[in-house]
């Protein structure tokens, strides 16, 4: 899809619908690349300094490729009490990047958040919207493993 | 506007709606400190410290967003403010790092001045801080950010996008990590903008600073003088920051409040000074012996020059001596050499460069209404409900005027149609834009008259009471349909339509123009077209109306009205007159030649018939600035005898016999006439470098050693004379100019200036309308020559770039010319962006860089003509208008074959 036409699917647009529209280049690019932000900025006539401004402002935002599974891991209390931060770092070995990170293949994002709200699953992971609980070094492995086969099928 | 009654500590203050707490408060002197608010900028109210109490309200409110309402009760200082604000500004401290001592804007700082006013304690003054990481600003020559001295106040980002309309910086990131930066911290350069620095005019602190000013001396050492702008004619008022300690411009900063510009510059006017300074600079007055220039005694100079101009006097008849004055000069300058010329060596054949800019307006409007120059004000403009701009690339030429354009549209719901070949940034603004094939600008306002008449739009009570003529101009305007202009001018019948009824049907509509307009064979017809359509509609005479001529250099208009003219004395008084000439006689004691002199090409032209033996030049270069220039060097180099007056060995210099070097704006008192006629003030503000003189003072020395002294004590003196012999100056004298200058027509010391002309009667009596046919351009495209070439200016340089190609921030970002062609003609002709290309007319062929874009229509293409590597008038033509003696610098056929 180009910019046009991914302006053109939302009607008409106005300067207001900046958020609106970036949430779409996000949803089909999966980041915000800069060259379509351009665009946008050309086709909308919003600056593109007010679009930078506002996809930096919001955690929902991304303005590098993110991975095709983003895998999240909580570091709350009761996940780090059963080991948490053990899982942390399986998970980072796993993959072989760092928090914040995406592997080079864009597959994997890894990032750790405050609490994902399921404590009697803890120590507790997600991918994308799927929760993994009760995890140790085996399971993740395992899990990782079949993500990446899955990911070599649907190649 | 309502009038209300405040009392403010105590004391009761007059106030009108619209106005916050603050604007009275600062317009009578009561002191808020404040660090977010610029009155050039919509109040956001952020920084919290103008915190006040008013009557009535449960907390305090920020002075700086809070309107005032009649009886309004207001405390502005009490104990549990000033404990309020020293928590407020101990916050704002933990965003800023570093030390006063050791900062360029100590002395001018508004946190650092409220820390001492606060007393705050040291605990949080004075933290080291944190490493430096590159930013938007990195490399940049122009500004340097600092986000170490960054209060994040905003007021940067706010005026480029409020203001400078550029919206090029932003906030990114959030809370603590919030920064200013450009879309995606691209640099500078590469986002969208222009250099303008307003971004440093209003920072608070020392965060954003010019690169180069950096570690030249402290605010408060510096020494600010007030002086006008030597680029284009808008007259911004400038203030020199000077370290006398190395006797240099530092940096250049400008009041808020100030006439006309209000604070605001561009890039010219902020960075480009460094010529002042500069190292080639002339010193000593040159000789030339055997082809080589050897350094001369002004005596030894002086005196050569009286000889030969004498010796050519007895020769040859002093006709055959001529004399360029210069626009860029004060208008002392040019009455002493317009003197020097007519009344020491008795010739009329005396030009300067407003021949190449506005020699049709002067022509044009002095037939239609009797006086040659802008109608109206700048800040008119603002309140304009339609703006005309046709053939002025405004924002580029003439930024600060731009600005005023910019707010009409955005801010006051003014309707902007633009008439320009090219796609200039103000088409960004406006409702319609035209792009008129160069060169049928006649047909394309007559079509628009055609359709005001037509469909009864035109102002019949203007045109009975007002003007005369109009009968004559009926049946010519009858027969230019909008479909005839159509195939005539590229512009479809539908705009020329829509645009005629968006011009007549506004109350107030204001028609700007420029060089796209005069520089060409039909120069004067277009404005006398113009003039007609601004009579047609009843568009003169009126507040934010009129017929706008956007003069060039600094002081054309003075230039043109202190007579440096060949057919008129100061004050546009003919020669040809003989009671005027009697007056002249008497009042310079000497006998005065009755026959018009030569404009400038004439006199290039002259010398090629020998006509024209000797040439005496002052701060012009021809020699890069005249159309056909292999014809025109070859004149400066046959001429018998060559003077020049510069400040730098130009190109044209480099011909002389005798180069004298004289002093800057800088160096020099006088005065200037900005584009709206206003006489204002330009102050010493440096010492001249080694033997420079001033340009007047130097002329008189010429003037004594051919037996005839000129002598005044200083500019002043002169500024009285020129008042006793020029009706239009009657009223100037220095002591009247300061701060904010008069506009001519000012005839006695107590008229207070004229804001409009025309009002109720015009300077001739009545408007007369001209008749005007469309007559093509000179010279017409054929096979071999099949694309039009159009010359002008860009943002960043200024003329012959002999000032702006010394300012290294101007070079970073333009360091070379260039030819802008449509992407479809340079895809024919294998020709890609940056390539280097031969550009070739009939006249010469020049090498210079393609800059392939969707600017310029197809079939057109664009130079600027600032550049001595790839000279835009080696092959732009001479063919003149035969009532003004414009060249038409605008139309010529050209092509275009890849470089090697």
């Amino acid at each position: 899809m180009t910019v046009l036409e991914l302006l053109g699917s939302m009607g008409k647009v106005t300067p207001g619908d900046l958020i609106p529209i970036l949430q779409e280049v996000q949803n089909q690019y999966g980041y915000l690349p800069q060259g379509v932000l351009l665009e946008i900025s050309e086709h909308t006539i919003i600056p593109a300094s007010r679009i930078y401004g506002v996809a930096t402002f919001y955690e929902q935002f991304h303005l590098e490729p993110r991975g095709k599974h983003i895998i999240k891991c909580c570091r709350g209390t009761a996940c780090h009490v059963r080991g948490g931060s053990t899982l942390i770092k399986d998970i980072k070995n796993e993959l072989g990047i760092d928090e914040g990170e995406t592997t080079e293949d864009l597959q994997f994002t890894f990032e750790t958040v405050a609490c994902l709200g399921t404590c009697a699953l803890a120590p507790v992971m997600m991918v994308d919207d799927k929760y993994y609980g009760k995890m140790d070094a085996k399971k993740v492995k395992t899990l990782i493993a079949e993500l990446r086969s899955a990911v070599k099928e649907t190649a | 506007m309502q009038q209300f009654n405040i009392t403010m500590n105590d004391r009761l203050l007059a106030g009108r709606s619209g106005q916050t707490i603050l604007d009275v408060a600062l317009a009578n002197g009561i002191e808020i400190p404040n660090l977010c608010h610029d009155s050039r900028l919509k109040p956001t109210g952020s920084c919290r410290l103008c915190l006040v109490d008013v009557q009535g309200q449960r907390a305090p409110v920020t002075a700086c967003s809070f309107q005032v309402q009649d009886g309004m009760v207001v405390e502005t200082d009490t104990p549990d403010l000033r404990s309020l604000r020293k928590t407020v500004l101990r916050l704002l401290f933990y965003e800023h790092r570093g030390s006063c001592t050791t900062c360029d804007d100590n002395g001018e700082c508004r946190l650092q001045q409220y820390a001492y006013d606060y007393q705050l304690n040291t605990d949080v003054l004075d933290r080291p801080p944190l490493p430096s990481v590159p930013n938007y600003t990195s490399g940049n020559e122009a500004i340097d950010y600092d986000p170490n001295k960054c209060i994040r106040c905003g007021r940067c980002i706010r005026i480029c996008e409020e203001v400078q309309m550029d919206s090029a910086l932003t906030f990114r990131e959030r809370a603590n990590q919030v920064e200013v930066s450009t879309a995606f911290g691209m640099p500078l350069n590469e986002s969208t903008c222009e250099l303008c620095g307003q971004c440093i005019s209003t920072c608070p602190t020392g965060s954003l600073y010019e690169r180069a000013a950096k570690e030249r001396g402290q605010c408060k050492d510096l020494v600010r003088t007030t002086t006008t702008c030597p680029y284009c004619g808008v007259g911004c008022q400038i203030d020199l920051n000077v370290n006398h300690r190395t006797n240099q411009i530092v940096r250049v900063t400008s009041r808020v409040g100030c006439v006309p510009n209000d604070g605001n510059l561009c890039v010219k006017g902020r960075f480009g000074m460094d010529f002042v300074s500069s190292s080639k600079r002339l010193t000593t007055p040159l000789v030339k012996q055997n082809g080589t220039f050897e350094p001369a005694t002004w005596n030894q100079a002086i005196e050569l020059i009286a000889q030969k101009i004498s010796e050519t006097k007895s020769k040859y008849g002093a006709d055959a001596i001529a004399g360029l004055s210069s626009a860029k000069c004060t208008n002392e300058d040019n009455y002493i050499f317009q003197k020097l010329f007519r009344a020491v060596i008795g010739t009329n054949n005396v030009d300067h460069c407003a021949r190449l800019c506005h020699a049709s307006t002067v022509a044009g409007l002095a037939r239609a209404f009797g006086s040659g120059a802008m109608t109206n004000t700048i800040d008119e403009l603002r309140e304009a409900e339609c703006i005309f701009v046709i053939g002025s690339n405004t924002t580029e030429a003439h930024p600060v005027i731009g600005l005023a354009i910019k707010d009409a549209v955005v801010n006051r719901g003014a309707k902007l149609i633009v008439a320009d070949p090219r796609s200039i940034d103000l088409v960004r603004f406006a409702h319609l834009h035209m792009t008129q094939q160069p060169g049928t600008d006649v047909a394309l306002i007559n079509a628009m008259m055609h359709v005001i008449f037509s469909e009864n739009l035109h102002d019949k009570d203007f045109i009975t009471e007002r003007t005369e003529c109009f009968e004559d101009i009926r049946a010519v305007i009858q027969s230019y349909t909008p479909q005839q202009a159509e195939s005539v001018t590229t512009v479809s019948a539908d705009q020329i339509a829509e645009a005629a009824r968006i011009f007549a049907e506004a109350k107030t509509a204001s028609i700007v123009y420029s060089m796209g307009i005069t520089q060409h064979t039909t120069g004067t017809d277009n404005v006398l077209s113009l003039a007609n359509l601004a009579m047609l509609t009843g568009n003169v005479g009126k507040e934010s109306t009129g017929v706008n001529p956007l003069r060039g250099q600094n002081n054309v208009q003075g230039a043109c009205d202190l007579g440096a003219l060949p057919n008129v004395y100061p004050g546009y008084q003919s020669v040809e007159d003989e009671a005027v000439r009697e007056k002249f006689e008497k009042a310079w004691a000497s006998t005065l030649s009755p026959d018009k002199g030569l404009t400038i090409i004439e006199m290039l032209h002259a010398i090629e018939t020998d006509d024209i033996r000797a040439l005496y030049i002052m701060g012009e270069n021809p020699a890069l600035s005249d159309p056909n220039l292999t014809r025109s060097r070859k004149a400066l180099e046959k001429v018998d005898f060559l003077v020049v007056q510069d400040i730098f060995m130009t190109e044209t210099a480099e011909y002389a016999d005798v180069v004298l070097p004289s002093t800057c704006f800088a160096e020099k008192e006088g005065t200037f006439t900005n584009t709206e006629r206003r006489v204002q003030l330009v102050r010493k503000a440096v010492d001249a470098p080694g033997q420079a003189q001033g340009d007047w003072q130097a002329i008189c020395q010429v003037a004594a050693k051919m037996g005839s002294p000129m002598q005044y004590e200083n500019a002043a003196q002169i500024m009285d004379e020129i008042a006793s012999v020029s009706p239009i100056y009657g009223g100037m004298a220095f002591d009247r100019l300061d701060p904010v200058g008069l506009q001519w027509p000012c005839p006695d010391r107590d008229h207070p200036g004229t804001k409009y002309l025309h009002r109720g009667k015009f300077s001739r009596g009545k408007g007369k309308f001209h008749p005007v046919q469309f007559i093509p351009a000179d010279e017409q495209t054929n096979d071999e020559y099949p694309l039009i070439l159009t010359t002008g200016r860009q943002l960043y340089q200024f003329h012959t770039g002999t000032m702006t190609r010394k300012s290294a921030v101007i070079d970073q970002v333009s360091p070379t010319g260039y030819v802008e062609i449509h992407p479809g003609n340079a895809k024919r002709l294998s020709i890609s962006d940056g390539d280097s290309v031969e550009v070739a007319t009939r006249r010469g062929r020049v090498t210079t860089m393609a800059k392939v874009s969707d600017i310029i229509e197809e079939g057109w293409i664009f130079m600027p003509f600032h550049f001595a590597e790839g000279p835009a008038n080696m092959l732009t033509t001479d063919a003149l208008d035969p009532i003004a003696k414009i060249p038409e610098f605008k139309v010529c056929a050209a092509k275009i074959t890849p470089g090697q």
